[in-house]
């Protein structure tokens, strides 16, 4: 597995944080939202622009923090595909806030 | 005799904390993908330590390439770089100034960081670990001409060395000469020869072998 240069190239104010040119997960749940949007792209799930151009309009209503935005982007777009519904995903996220499933990282 | 003082954790103390309302939906979204057979945890981890090691995005050379056939941009890159990275549609954050300093015949220029690590990152990538490293820090500073060697960069007496020590909001890129033997070349293929070391200063571009032109 390689680097995607339309990943790691993000611009503006989509490009991912970087900290002296490494990318910056300030905590684990960053890390996995990232990890997963790019696994689903490269096995095909959908393209790269299709993300991108969702990750563009949530940036731009200004959510403050950049992996906020990242997962939301996410989730429409699987939510759009058919792939996730959101209220799997409110459901499942219920269990893990009541602590009914483990909460590992 | 022995006194039983000692603590007994019951087991029942590791009481996990619930998760924000992020790292649930984050959750969430990992085990419903992996219960629809899409991906694996283990497809994430990789991903993840790939991209923690990814050397981020190499747009200097671009730059150098396009400064070195438009001689008007050159003069602007030199002026104000990061007006002029932005100029070709690349991107150059806001929060650091970006100097380009370029080589003559008479001048040869070098990059390093004495305090710590300060690296012009959005040019180049990710920094190389010698350039992190202590003796390259101090001894670039003491001794350039030796540690030029070192790399294998051998400079006539009569070429001067000018070593720039990065901060944490100035930060320098080297514009190396263009070579002999390039011309005729499109900025692609020029592009190709200007490595990361070139753009530090401890290299020059060289023409690969069998690529020169004639």
């Amino acid at each position: 597995m390689s680097v995607d240069r339309r990943v790691a190239n993000l611009e503006g104010d989509t490009g991912l944080p970087r900290k002296n040119g490494e990318l910056v997960f300030d905590a684990p749940w960053e890390g996995r939202a990232f990890g997963l949007a790019v696994v689903l792209n490269e096995k095909g799930a959908y393209t790269w622009d299709d993300f991108r151009s969702r990750l563009v309009d949530q940036v731009r209503t200004g959510e403050p923090h950049y992996y906020e935005n990242w997962i939301r982007a996410l989730e429409s777009l699987l939510a759009a595909q058919e792939i996730v519904s959101p209220e799997e995903v409110e459901l499942r996220a219920a269990e893990y806030r009541a602590l009914k499933r483990d909460p590992v990282f | 005799m022995t006194e039983d003082h000692e603590h007994h954790h019951d087991g029942h103390g590791h009481h996990p904390e619930a998760p924000s309302e992020l790292e649930a939906r984050v959750l969430a979204l990992e085990s419903l993908l992996i219960e629809k057979g899409l991906l694996t945890s283990q497809d994430v981890d990789q991903v993840i330590s790939v991209y923690e090691h990814d050397i981020g995005p190499m747009i200097g050379a671009r730059v150098v390439a396009h400064a070195w056939v438009d001689p008007a941009y050159r003069s602007r890159l030199l002026d104000d770089a990061s007006a002029a990275v932005r100029e070709l549609g690349l991107t150059y954050p806001t929060s650091t100034q970006l100097v380009v300093v370029a080589d003559r015949p008479e001048v040869h220029n070098v990059i390093v960081c004495t305090l710590c690590s300060c690296y012009p990152w959005a040019m180049l990538g990710l920094p190389p670990t010698w350039y992190k490293s202590a003796p390259y820090r101090s001894r670039m500073v003491s001794e350039p001409r030796v540690v030029l060697e070192e790399f294998g960069l051998r400079l006539p007496t009569s070429t001067a060395v000018n070593v720039w020590d990065s901060s944490s909001d100035l930060r320098y890129m080297v514009l190396p000469e263009r070579p002999e033997g390039t011309e005729g070349w499109s900025e692609e293929q020029l592009a190709s020869i200007v490595t990361r070391d070139c753009m530090i200063g401890v290299a020059r571009p060289q023409i690969p072998a069998g690529k020169a032109v004639g």
